[in-house]
């Protein structure tokens, strides 16, 4: 593990990350940070499983995976009375380029996760969890099969958890490198021993997931927000952001700034003081784009983003989407082709190869900007791009072939003169980053 | 081929799933197969499959679907740099360009001495920490600008001549030769 | 799943569709043509082409018409505005990367890209970078994967080898722009089943590889038949081109074949212009074969005949026909036996236990589809996947729908399906384990045992009593007797047995007939009756002179060293064949016509009549075999041998009610048995590819792995017994006879038994398909 600077500053505002020194980890120093209480108490004063999931709807929590679900709502899609295994699955397969917060969770807060899982097994009626973690980070996945051993000799994972009745089983699955499996269905395939391929939805997992058995995913981060929202109470969490979009969210902040880094705020604080938190754009330049959801999400310009502020329903009117929460920043020494053939790339390796649209337009959309970059682009171009991410957009199996699709559309709307120049004259308006 | 050692963590693996479900421990087989020889053979996939009781093409889809597996014999050290624009806007790029240069390979391209393979990766979540290079799949190194670069490079070069990292490297130099 | 349908609205058409029914059905409902190539209406639904996408109301998207389920009130417009958008879109993507090479592409003008692209495509393409190339793969001797760059990733022939064949041998490898269709590295693709992946496959990557360039589809006139091979009884299309015949592919009968065929009623047709088809009448003077003409031939044949019966009486000929020949053929050679005073006359060559036999014919039980009903199936001695590969399929779509599948046999062989419970015992131990289960499925669900059971098997082992738990747990149950069975020393007693424990389950009792008209053979009267001597006797007690219809001595009965010592010895040995075949023993040959060559009927084990008519014309001098017959009973003066057409013959002798002559029943009483040491014992298995004259001489099936010559299968214990390795050569010995072969240890066959398989060169010498046996180091 790499050795964590001396303190870890998420922000002033930070609930799930405060208090974290990278050495603090360990299942005793989360108890004293007054972890597992909320499972103690939901265990001891027998709260019923659908008071549990009421609160998680009082909280306004939103899936911080990328697709922004209400929790609450999800859970409640669980069959009640379903006989046989039923299973929560947790998400924490970060791989959507600029995101980088999960990872955080399971190495420095990871009984945070375990503790939200545990809850979210005992509302559901689940007795059987696993966490899904990215296979690129082994010793991450070491510290949590680690966390896992501290959890089950306390007693909180195993039969009749602290003598309540409840038991709940957990096992972290660890990822080889697919971004695809990020996908929730694929990612249950994965887990399945399959090539981690998206299933064609309905059904939903909540009916047919892990297994064929009814299941519920979730992203790391919004598992772990579940012991603060049952400790302090739903209300107090949708408090900490606006209606709508409740609780405190981490941002990865990545690119050009100069603390990149990740910082936890209330849902609802404008981008600028993200911005500065992370120390400003490097080197003084100005700011020219910002990806604000991750990779998948549709880039907006640098006067776009200083106007709004980080939440799912400001950052959607905005324009895109607050996504997983990744926010890439570009300066002015940006060349705007060379950003989207990087992510052009990233798509068509990435796409598992399952359904035409995809399969075939991934490959279509980076050949193209590649060759634009490279000074070969023709004029009809932009509108080529445009149609064909069109043709994928909306008529593929799982989102991929839409997060494809969306950063290319954006790029060009928002920098189409910068895509002509390149087209026109071979080359960029501005020095490239390398 | 698989050492008792191997077969017991393989073993532990299928005890995290469903008694049924004992095609769910392929991945955990598979990377364990790998950290013993080094890359999936044809033979060693043929005996996972018999060892999960699954059609030996369903484990070669797994095996060639999932980008950390080495379907060929690689160098001791497999270097993998994320250059996805997150990293590359914070130097990934430049890094990557001094790895190439130092170990006089491409990306996919092993050395002659057989110690480095170098691999291009797509994003490894860890972002903040960019330039990111992955060694052998497991140790991840983190702000590795161009001085970091070197050292690594010395430390495992060094390590390589002691005959550590993985095995098979031998094939792998064999066909870097031709 | 709720009771009563759905409505929607399919382009404006009202329809009414279950609950769980997609759009697609609904389309198909209606006649509504939706353009697809991943769909497909026997295989898992996946999706992944998006060529079927339509217009739903209210939905932002097209959606896939073929994943998308029906609901109450559904809207859909499958040829709007934006479902045509759409479809354009998804086929302008999957051209991008295909070869534009219909002109040499042997799927031209049956390719659903081709067809749909006239519709959805655009003339010019808008994508100039460099196309894909994809290697291509050897997948064996049937499937051409020469052309995998055609590939269009729609799995169908994936989710054929999971869903339908039940072993998967392709796969999709690697991912996105870089998947390929695959079999794992250095496999071939060995399903008995696997042509239908060349059907499935909707562009050109998977061809047929015997018919690969042969001919333009265009080309060929596409002729109706009935596959000759086991009693299934598929139905077939088979194309010819002027006299040939280029290519076999399913007709789609879903209470037959469905869609599907094996790869022996696929393949076969390669077979019929062998090398050593004849051509001519031929016969033997003195030791060597001249080719005359068919009037001397039949002189010689109708005196040789006339001469043994005015010398030694009518007892003194014997016929033996094949279960291959048509109903026809088999009317006609009973009935010049019987004119001539002959009651030797049979068609079942390979057993030598027939005493069972009733008078009717011996059926399936049921019919095909049914036994989808049955929810515990007992196969009693069958090697089911080379025997009746696709009924073996209709078990394993059953089992997939939960029915439980039980097995007693002398090798555990995979079937592809899960087996609830198994009894796996050497021949000799068949009949005292069926007792056994008797026994236990009687106190299983409380009943008293028949006693003559109860006496031969009074404590049942663990694998008889699973398997009685589970008969006794069923509701509804079958007892099926395979081919091994049938061809069992103790044939009537496995018959009896079975019988009794039908009765006593309430189980249905039917058979998997051998041979692609044994039911009509019976109907036929190709069997003795009275003092008739049944084939093994004809052959054990030699007669004076043979005519032998399609059937080859090393190959086709029961103990080739005995029939080929009988005709050795006779006087007179007519062989009347499509081959050059039994110079060795014969005094003349008479060229008949193939299935392709000649009408005829066969009957199939559910008791389906089918008549089929020749596709092409008989080869050089052959003639239909039912002709051939009649001119010989006209020449000899009998009666009965004026019919002029096929069906005539066929009519003479099909009863009226066909259903009223099948019965399963045996008056044969079950009889004490002391158990027997055994020794090492054989069990023999007929693969798929050696089971009769024609598939043994086509060539792509004889190089398929199925097809390589047969090894000593052993268990470990054996082969380490006799201080063998793995591959060493062994003799072994049966009878007065001996083969020389490789031995191998297989897991799937108990200790005290030998799996080496009959009807091939290399073990024809042996003495029976069971049987005690000697295996030495060679
Ligand atoms: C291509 C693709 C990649 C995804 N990657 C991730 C991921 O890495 N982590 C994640 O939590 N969700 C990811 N998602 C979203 C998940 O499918 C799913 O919506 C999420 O895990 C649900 O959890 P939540 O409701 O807590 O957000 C991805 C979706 C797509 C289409
Ligand atoms: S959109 Fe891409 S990643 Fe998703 S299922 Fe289709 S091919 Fe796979
Ligand atoms: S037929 Fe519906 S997606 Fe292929």
């Amino acid at each position: 593990m790499n050795a964590p600077s001396e303190f870890l500053d998420y922000g002033p505002d930070a609930v799930l990350m405060a208090g974290l020194t990278g050495r603090n980890w360990r299942l005793a120093d989360y108890v004293q940070r007054g972890g597992y209480d909320a499972l103690k108490r939901i265990l001891s004063e027998r709260i019923p499983p659908e008071q549990v999931v009421a609160e998680v709807k009082k909280s306004s929590l939103r899936g911080r995976g990328g697709a922004g679900f209400p929790t609450g709502l999800k859970w409640s899609f669980m069959p009640r009375n379903f006989p046989g295994e039923k299973y929560v699955v947790c998400n924490s397969d970060e791989g959507e380029p600029g995101t980088f917060k999960d990872r955080d969770i399971l190495r420095y807060n990871p009984h945070a996760l375990i503790e939200g899982m545990i809850i979210g097994g005992y509302a559901m009626g689940c007795a059987r969890g696993y966490n899904y973690i990215h296979g690129e980070i082994w010793d991450v996945y070491e510290r949590c099969e680690e966390a896992l051993r501290e959890a089950r000799e306390a007693g909180f994972l195993g039969k009749d958890i602290l003598g309540s009745g409840f038991s709940f089983e957990l096992f972290n699955h660890h990822g080889y490198g697919a971004y695809i499996c990020g996908e929730e269905t694929a990612l249950l395939e994965s887990i399945e021993g399959k090539k981690g391929q998206p299933r064609f939805k309905p059904p939903f997992p909540a009916s047919f997931g892990l297994y064929g058995k009814p299941t519920t995913i979730n992203n790391t981060e919004t598992f772990a927000s579940v012991p603060w929202i049952i400790r302090n109470g739903g209300e107090w969490f949708a408090n900490l952001g606006r209606p709508n979009n409740g609780g405190t969210k981490i941002f990865s902040v990545s690119g050009d700034v100069a603390r990149p880094g990740n910082y936890e705020l209330r849902l609802g604080t404008p981008f600028a003081t993200l911005l500065e938190l992370a120390g400003g754009v490097r080197g003084g330049r100005r700011l020219k784009a910002v990806i604000p959801g991750g990779s998948s999400m549709p880039v907006l310009p640098a006067d776009v983003m200083m106007a709004t502020d980080m939440d799912y329903d400001s950052i959607a009117k905005a324009g895109s989407m607050l996504g997983s929460g990744a926010v890439i920043v570009m300066d002015e020494t940006r060349c705007m082709v060379k950003c989207l053939l990087r992510l052009s790339y990233f798509y068509y390796e990435e796409s598992c190869g399952q359904c035409t649209p995809c399969r075939e337009g991934t490959g279509w959309l980076w050949r193209v900007v590649d060759r634009i970059e490279h000074g070969k682009g023709r004029p009809e171009d932009l509108d080529l791009l445009n149609s064909v991410a069109d043709n994928i957009q909306g008529r593929t199996i799982c989102a991929l072939g839409d997060a494809a699709a969306m950063p290319v559309r954006a790029f060009i709307k928002h920098f189409r003169d910068e895509f002509r120049h390149h087209i026109d004259h071979g080359r960029c308006v501005v020095a490239p980053y390398q | 081929m698989l050492s008792n050692d191997s077969l017991a963590k393989i073993d532990a693996a299928i005890a995290k799933y469903p008694a049924d479900q004992r095609q769910s421990a392929v991945m955990a087989a598979l990377a364990i197969a790998q950290d013993e020889h080094g890359w999936l053979s044809v033979p060693l996939m043929d005996e996972v499959a018999r060892r999960l009781g699954m059609p030996p093409i369903a484990v070669y889809e797994v095996a060639s679907f999932y980008a950390m597996y080495n379907l060929g014999p690689t160098g001791r050290f497999k270097l993998t740099i994320c250059t996805n624009l997150p990293c590359a806007l914070q130097g990934a790029s430049d890094a990557a360009a001094h790895l190439r240069e130092r170990l006089g390979v491409g990306f996919g391209e092993t050395t002659a001495d057989g110690a480095f393979t170098l691999k291009e990766g797509e994003c490894m979540g860890a972002c903040g920490d960019a330039p990111v290079v992955l060694v052998n799949n497991k140790r991840m190194c983190v702000k590795m600008v161009p001085d970091a670069l070197d050292g690594l490079v010395a430390e495992l070069k060094a390590a390589a001549d002691r005959g550590e990292g993985a095995t098979g490297a031998a094939e792998a130099k064999e066909a870097s030769g031709r | 799943m709720p009771e009563g349908l759905l409505n929607i609205e399919v382009d404006g058409r009202a329809v009414q569709v279950p609950h769980g029914a997609t759009v697609m059905d609904a389309a198909n409902k209606l006649g509504v043509y939706v353009p697809h190539f991943c769909y497909h209406k026997k295989l898992s639904i996946a999706a992944n082409c998006r060529m079927c996408l339509v217009q739903v109301e209210k939905a932002p998207k097209p959606l896939p018409a073929c994943a998308t389920p029906a609901t109450e009130g559904m809207k859909v417009w499958t040829h709007s505005e934006q479902a045509v958008g759409a479809q354009k879109g998804v086929m302008e993507f999957l051209l991008i990367n295909h070869p534009l090479d219909c002109p040499i592409c042997d799927q031209g003008g049956e390719c659903q890209l081709q067809d749909l692209a006239v519709g959805y495509g655009a003339s010019a393409s808008r994508y100039d970078e460099p196309k894909r190339v994809v290697f291509h793969k050897n997948l064996g001797p049937l499937i051409s994967a020469e052309e995998m760059t055609r590939c269009i990733h729609c799995t169908r022939c994936v989710r054929f080898g999971q869903e339908i064949a039940g072993v998967m041998e392709l796969g999709m490898a690697g991912r996105g722009e870089h998947a390929e269709i695959m079999a794992f590295v250095g496999s071939t693709v060995d399903s008995e089943l696997s042509g239908n992946m060349i059907d499935l496959c909707p562009v050109g990557a998977l061809t047929s590889k015997p018919f690969r360039y042969a001919a333009r589809t265009w080309e060929l006139a596409r002729r109706k038949s009935i596959a000759p091979h086991d009693s299934l009884g598929s139905n077939l299309i088979v194309q010819v081109k002027g006299p040939r015949v280029m290519r076999v592919l399913p007709l789609e009968n879903e209470a037959v074949n469905e869609c599907w065929l094996s790869d022996r009623d696929r393949f076969s047709y390669e077979g019929l212009d062998s090398e050593d088809r004849l051509t001519a009448p031929m016969v033997n003077d003195g030791g060597t074969w001249r080719e005359v003409d068919w009037q001397t031939a039949l002189e010689r044949v109708a005196d040789g005949l006339a001469g043994v019966v005015a010398q030694h009486g009518g007892s003194a000929l014997g016929v033996l026909a094949s279960p291959q020949s048509t109903l026809e053929e088999l009317a006609l050679a009973a009935r010049l036996a019987r004119a001539l005073g002959s009651e030797n006359v049979d068609y079942r060559l390979r057993r030598c236990d027939v005493t069972a036999d009733g008078d009717g014919a011996r059926w399936l039980g049921m019919t095909v589809p049914d036994i989808a009903s049955y929810d515990r199936i007992l196969v009693v001695g069958s090697f089911l996947r080379g025997d009746q590969p696709l009924f073996a399929h209709r078990i394993r779509q059953a089992a997939k729908k939960g029915s439980r599948v039980l097995k007693l046999a002398p090798v555990d062989d995979d079937w592809l399906m899960p087996i609830a419970a198994r009894a796996i015992v050497p021949p000799s131990q068949m009949a005292t384990t069926l007792a056994e289960i008797c026994v236990a499925a009687a106190e299983a669900a409380g009943v008293p045992a028949p006693a003559a059971t109860a006496d031969i098997a009074a404590a049942p082992g663990p694998a008889a009593r699973a398997i009685g738990r589970e008969l006794a747990a069923g509701t509804r149950r079958c007892v099926l007797l395979g081919a091994l069975a049938e061809q069992h020393p103790e044939a009537s007693q496995l018959h009896a047995l079975a019988q009794a424990l039908a009765d006593l389950t309430g189980a249905t009792l039917g058979f998997l007939r051998d041979g692609a008209n044994a039911v009509g053979a019976d109907l036929a009267g190709a069997r003795p009756r009275g003092a008739g001597l049944p084939a093994h006797a004809m052959l054990s007690d030699p007669r004076r002179a043979y005519v032998v219809l399609h059937a080859e001595a090393e190959f086709d009965f029961a103990s080739p060293p005995v029939a080929r010592a009988a005709f050795e010895r006779a006087d007179l040995v007519v062989v009347l064949s499509p081959w050059r075949t039994g110079t060795a023993y014969a005094d003349v040959l008479l060229p008949v016509a193939p299935f392709t060559e000649t009408s005829g009927t066969f009957v199939s084990g559910e008791g389906r009549v089918q008549s089929f008519r020749a596709v092409v014309a008989p080869k050089g001098q052959a003639r239909p075999g039912w002709k051939v017959l009649r001119v010989l009973g006209t020449m000899l003066r009998l009666p009965g041998f004026d019919a002029d057409s096929s069906e005539a013959v066929r009519d003479s002798v099909l009863p009226a009610d066909v259903a009223a002559r099948l019965d399963n029943r045996t008056p044969v009483a079950i009889a004490a048995r002391t158990a027997q040491e055994a020794g090492v014992e054989r069990a023999a298995d007929v693969p798929a590819y050696f089971s009769d004259s024609l598939v043994r001489r086509s060539p792509p099936l004889q190089q398929t792995r199925d097809a390589q010559p047969p090894l000593a299968r052993m268990h470990r214990s054996l082969l380490e017994g006799l201080g063998l390795v793995e591959g060493a050569q062994v003799r072994v010995r049966q009878g007065r006879g001996e083969a020389v072969v490789k031995a191998v240890a297989d897991a799937a066959v108990p200790p005290g038994v030998v799996r080496l398989a009959a009807a091939h060169a290399s073990t024809c010498g042996l003495d029976g398909l069971t049987g005690p046996i000697r295996v030495e180091r060679a």
